[in-house]
């Protein structure tokens, strides 16, 4: 088994809204400096057989990631 | 001579197929409820709703894990047949994660559920889901929902309605409900079901049912 985290986030130049709302909790909490804030996702896959990598990125395109909003990134993490 | 069938697709998750068959049953047609793993519509299925709710708990996007099951082949093999699919609120999302509509829905600009009626413009007169409303008129439909934000290019599709007044949810041009170039798949965020029966204010959305069976 391979472990293959995949990373998803939100398209720059697309809104998020949620970054924006932690962006501003933070500010109120006195966090100074923080000019902007995107929040995504981490995926962690087990993943069997050949090419585990290519696995993923197939999953990325079919299902875990919407390619409108999205992108997404694989890493072999061992 | 037997009424029309109408199948009412069910995931786990789905909450309005109750009001979404009473609809149709309101058109004059027969609902049949229809499991998420068939991968096959009912015999006889002659137009698809796809109702609201929260399938799959809107786990990793609201929509992306039901428009992956087996029915959804048989929904697609339909809609190419040129068959009528209504997908309302979660049925919307559904829809645009399965390629049968373009872009997505993602959260309200606000990040706030919002429940509320809304009047909507009829954007293109030109579909069967308006019921023959000019451009311009106005249908009064409530909407729930907290990732309701049509985001793509409209130039892909047809805008059938668009909000009045203040955009609730921060979609692209006001967009409330889309249907794809043919005209035979319509999505909402809006839901019609809710707006059938004078007690609850509207009857507005009996049109978009009359069109599955038209």
């Amino acid at each position: 088994m391979t472990l293959v985290v995949v990373t998803v986030m939100p398209k720059k130049g697309v809104l998020d809204p949620q970054g924006q709302a932690v962006q501003g909790a933070l500010a109120h909490m006195g966090f100074a400096g923080v000019s902007d804030v995107r929040v995504g996702k981490r995926i962690e896959l087990e993943i069997g057989g050949d090419d585990p990598a290519g696995q993923a990125t197939k999953m990325c395109e079919d299902l875990l990631a919407n390619n409108l909003i999205e992108d997404y990134s694989v890493e072999v993490a061992g | 001579m037997s009424a029309a069938r109408v199948a009412v697709l069910r995931f786990p998750g789905t909450l309005d197929h109750e009001s979404a068959a009473r609809a149709v049953e309101g058109v004059g047609a027969e609902p049949v409820f229809t499991h998420h793993e068939d991968t096959a519509l009912p015999d006889g299925t002659v137009a698809v709703v796809i109702p609201g709710g929260f399938s799959y708990g809107d786990h990793l996007r609201p929509g992306a894990l039901a428009s992956r099951t087996p029915i959804m082949g048989a929904v697609k093999a339909h809609a190419a047949g040129g068959g009528k699919v209504l997908g309302i609120c979660n049925g919307f999302q559904i829809l645009c994660e399965s390629g049968l509509l373009p872009g997505v829905l993602r959260p309200n600009a606000s990040l706030s559920f919002i429940c509320r009626q809304a009047e909507l413009e009829v954007a293109d007169s030109g579909t069967a889901w308006t019921g023959g409303r000019a451009e311009g008129e106005t249908l009064s439909i409530p909407f729930k929902h907290h990732d309701g934000a049509w985001f793509g290019d409209p130039g892909s599709t047809r805008v059938v309605l668009r909000y009045r007044g203040e955009n609730p949810n921060g979609s692209i041009d006001k967009i409330a409900g889309i249907s794809n170039l043919a005209g035979n798949v319509m999505g909402l965020m809006p839901h019609p079901e809710e707006a059938q029966d004078p007690l609850l204010g509207s009857v507005d959305g009996r049109v978009l049912f009359a069109a599955l069976v038209a």
